[in-house]
């Protein structure tokens, strides 16, 4: 049956189809649709678990106890899964543990461009690197029968380009691999006290060494000779884009990219006159063949920053490509990425924002992008979770001057991410900030999960709910309150008082996102400015609400134009069709020319 | 399969791997209208890829969709200078990606403007003579009021279906192809308003041709 998937879409049916039936993973881009749809399959059993390093541990524990267990998570997720993926490798798998990484070249929709390849290397694992939908499909069956065999994790690493293209997928019928599921009590091998991790790490060479071998002759380390001139040693995407650019050239495809297959690569390099290895990122693999003592040319030619396409390839062996298009004279105003219309963060935002010479420490999730003008709100993103410890870190640093000046502001995703324990840090070495949970209800960035906080599970049971004001209460936080981000005037109030108070505070900044239909089912009517009453003040468009914008009178006939005030140069416009209703606006018109449209 | 599509088959098989860039802004529809023009040609027994980017981009930001056709596909991404149609949902979002045309390449685009936040604020115009400035460089260019079209049809939101539309005559699938597709991708309640968008857009004739 061919079906066209996207690479998400196929490394979960690789996974039903090899009769896998327990998935764990963290939401994560370009990661999270495998989870997803894995989680429809009949049968299966599926969870988003609050963090990449739980989701690991769950994984861990299902293999252990005999099942092909499957987790999944985004590059910059491996850092959190970390430590458990560092001993894991020590202890093996027993049942079957498949852990996707999936990067992203171009930091599309991330904080830092990782190549996780290295961590194959660093924890000694093997990683497998499909190029397309269809052997990401299959890859996954190899890494669950590799992981089984040689009782060890396996990683299958995918990019942005491979998760989120599209392409013809051949399905085949689901074929279950054996499980055997039972408690399994061998303290020799999981109990990794030092005594017996340093066994077990004589183990992990052994394996390694297996490993080696099993990639001589593993069949998606495949060679494709065309002629002596040129071989290219590539592995994943960018083998499209050099097939595209260089179809004459001979190559080595390597399916497996951890460990490499050194037989086969001597034997490579030694057909051909001129040797290239084609590989976004790092030269992870460069290295490891310059090292066989292989004369190879690798990132003197080929850019270690950002995805390649056919065109970087083309441009960096030097061919001639085709005759481009000049770009048209006229200055394109950019379209960055924006807050929606109604979207809850808005407000608390434009309160932060406003705020004099205040630190807003920021996290991972939309809210980011209240960075920008004219918001201005947020002044730090690093990883997840590092708003609460930083806020901390500061005050504490500035002591006296930051007093009342620090605030860190975290999703609600993201707080049960990472948040919690540097939360109880702030209460119990007594730091002074105002930490505020960004609370929409939901995990929006990556597509509306499910979290502990929502109330249900990822496959949709009914579940218990994280009370945030009491959990910060028990973790030793002095004052917890919750605000209402579309209430401009009470959220002001709050962080004010908030600010002022000293100590620590929570503040739960509590408003469905206005994509989730869950909470706000209700209607609201859109607002329109009324020309007779605007004054061109601009308050309104201090919001960077979308769907406001600038008309200036000039270039406007004169019937058009209404002053209502001496040096007005334009009014206010909404567009009711984007317009939700949410009334920021109409509560920050001074002369309330704001209205709902009849 | 008829002859004439087998025909096509052919031709298509025979030459290079064709791509059309669905370029517009997050909301528009673009994901699904290049999920089914990616259907259409696999039922019509080509190999295809489709390439574009979810996640923080989609919030309210530009959202391209590459789609790559032919007997064997390798990159799903087309590189610049070389996409053979260019489907514009928003006429900023056709000047920004021109010059991934050839120079031969054609141009549907949609006669609508979505503000980004530089133009809302009043820092930066919106280029008011977009249509002409594309013209210039190229000339096969469709303008059309997908909007327009999409309300008479009886859904704004097809906006998307519309564009496919007048898409569809210029890679010369089999309207019966389309028609099964269209049929297999949307609900019954919205089936009839995106099948007349479809039909809206494809009858479409007006300034289409050198400028």
């Amino acid at each position: 049956m061919k079906l066209l998937m996207s690479g998400n879409e196929a490394i979960a049916r690789g996974a039903y189809e090899c009769g896998v039936s327990f998935g764990a993973g963290y939401p994560g881009t370009p990661s999270t649709e495998i989870l997803e749809e894995f989680s429809k399959y009949e049968g299966v059993y599926a969870e988003w678990a609050p963090n990449e390093k739980v989701a690991l541990e769950v994984g861990i524990g299902a293999a252990v106890a005999g099942a092909k267990a499957l987790v999944t998570m985004k590059h910059v997720g491996v850092n959190v899964a970390a430590d458990p993926l560092f001993t894991v490798s020590y202890t093996g798998t027993n049942g079957a543990l498949v852990i996707i990484t999936a990067d992203d070249p171009s930091l599309h929709s991330s904080q830092n461009e990782q190549d996780n390849r290295n961590y194959a290397k660093f924890a000694k694992l093997p990683m497998l690197e499909p190029a397309d939908s269809d052997e990401a499909r299959r890859f996954v069956r190899i890494a669950f029968e590799m992981s089984a065999a040689f009782d060890t994790p396996v990683f299958l690493r995918s990019t942005t380009r491979v998760s989120h293209s599209k392409s013809v997928v051949v399905a085949e019928t689901p074929v279950p691999l054996e499980e055997r599921r039972e408690l399994r009590i061998d303290p020799a091998k999981y109990v990794m006290v030092p005594a017996m991790a340093r066994m077990r790490r004589v183990e992990v060479e052994k394996r390694l060494r297996a490993l080696r071998a099993f990639a001589e002759t593993f069949p998606e380390n495949r060679m494709e000779i065309r002629n002596g001139e040129a071989g290219i040693i590539t592995a994943g995407m960018p083998y499209n884009y050099a097939k595209d650019v260089l179809p004459d050239c001979s190559y080595l495809k390597l399916g497996l990219v951890h460990p490499l297959p050194e037989r086969l690569i001597r034997k490579f390099a030694a057909s051909v006159k001129k040797l290239y290895v084609i590989e976004e990122l790092d030269p992870f693999l460069e290295e490891q063949i310059r090292a066989m003592g292989i004369e190879v040319t690798g990132k003197e030619l080929f850019p270690y920053t950002n995805e390649f396409d056919p065109g970087v390839i083309a441009g960096a062996m030097g061919l001639k490509t085709d005759a481009s298009i000049k770009p048209p004279e006229v200055v394109i105003p950019p379209r960055p990425p924006n807050l929606c219309p109604g979207c809850p963060h808005r407000g608390l935002f434009h309160v932060l924002g406003k705020l004099k010479a205040t630190f807003v420490a920021g996290d991972i999730g939309c809210y980011t992008l209240a960075f920008m003008k004219p918001l201005a709100g947020l002044h730090s993103c690093i990883c997840m979770g590092a708003s609460i410890g930083m806020a901390h870190g500061m005050s504490k640093a500035l002591g006296e001057k930051g007093r009342g000046k620090v605030v860190g502001v975290i999703g609600d995703s993201t707080f049960l991410h990472s948040g919690i324990t540097p939360l109880l840090n702030l209460a119990y070495n007594q730091g002074e900030a105002v930490i505020v949970i960004c609370d929409n209800r939901t995990t929006a960035m990556t597509g509306m999960q499910e979290h502990p906080a929502t109330g249900y599970t990822l496959q949709g049971t009914k579940t218990k709910e994280v009370d945030f004001q009491a959990l910060a209460t028990v973790l030793g936080i002095d004052s917890v309150r919750e605000i209402d981000p579309y209430d401009l005037k009470n959220t002001r109030t709050v962080m004010k008082e908030e600010l002022a108070r000293g100590g620590s505070s929570l503040v739960v900044s509590r408003r469905s996102c206005v994509l989730f239909k869950r909470h706000s089912p209700e209607t609201r009517k859109p607002l329109r400015v009324n020309a007779n009453k605007c004054i061109g003040c601009r308050n309104c468009l201090d919001l960077g609400c979308p769907p406001i914008a600038w008309r200036s009178f000039k270039d406007r006939p004169a019937h058009e134009i209404v002053k209502n005030a001496k040096k007005q140069d334009g009014n206010s416009y909404i567009d009711a069709d984007s317009c939700t209703g949410c009334t920021l606006c109409q509560q920050v018109c001074k002369v309330g020319a704001i209205e709902e449209v009849e | 399969m008829d002859r004439k599509d087998k025909q096509l088959r052919k031709d298509i098989a025979a030459g290079p791997a064709r791509s059309v860039l669905l370029a517009g802004v997050g909301g528009q529809g673009i994901l699904r209208a290049s999920d089914i023009l990616c259907r259409v040609i696999m039922e019509a027994g080509l190999d295809v890829k489709k390439s574009e980017v979810h996640g923080m981009a989609q919030r309210g930001g530009c959202v391209t969709s590459h789609v790559r056709y032919g007997q064997k596909v390798y990159s799903p991404i087309e590189r610049k200078g070389n996409v053979d149609i260019l489907l514009a949902f928003e006429k900023l979002e056709a000047l920004r990606y021109l010059d991934y045309l050839k120079p031969s390449g054609r141009i549907i685009v949609n006669e609508t403007e979505i503000y980004p936040p530089a133009v809302n604020l009043g820092t930066m115009p919106y280029p008011d003579n977009a249509v002409a400035l594309i013209r210039q460089g190229f000339s096969t260019v469709k303008v059309i009021k997908a909007r327009d079209l999409a309300a008479a049809a009886g859904n704004i939101r097809a906006e998307n279906t519309v564009l496919l539309g007048a898409l569809s005559p210029w890679l010369d699938f089999a309207p019966d192809l389309w028609e099964r597709v269209l049929k297999e991708s949307f609900p019954t309640r919205t089936l009839d308003a995106n099948r007349q968008a479809f039909h809206l857009g494809r009858d479409y004739r007006e300034g289409e041709g050198g400028g």
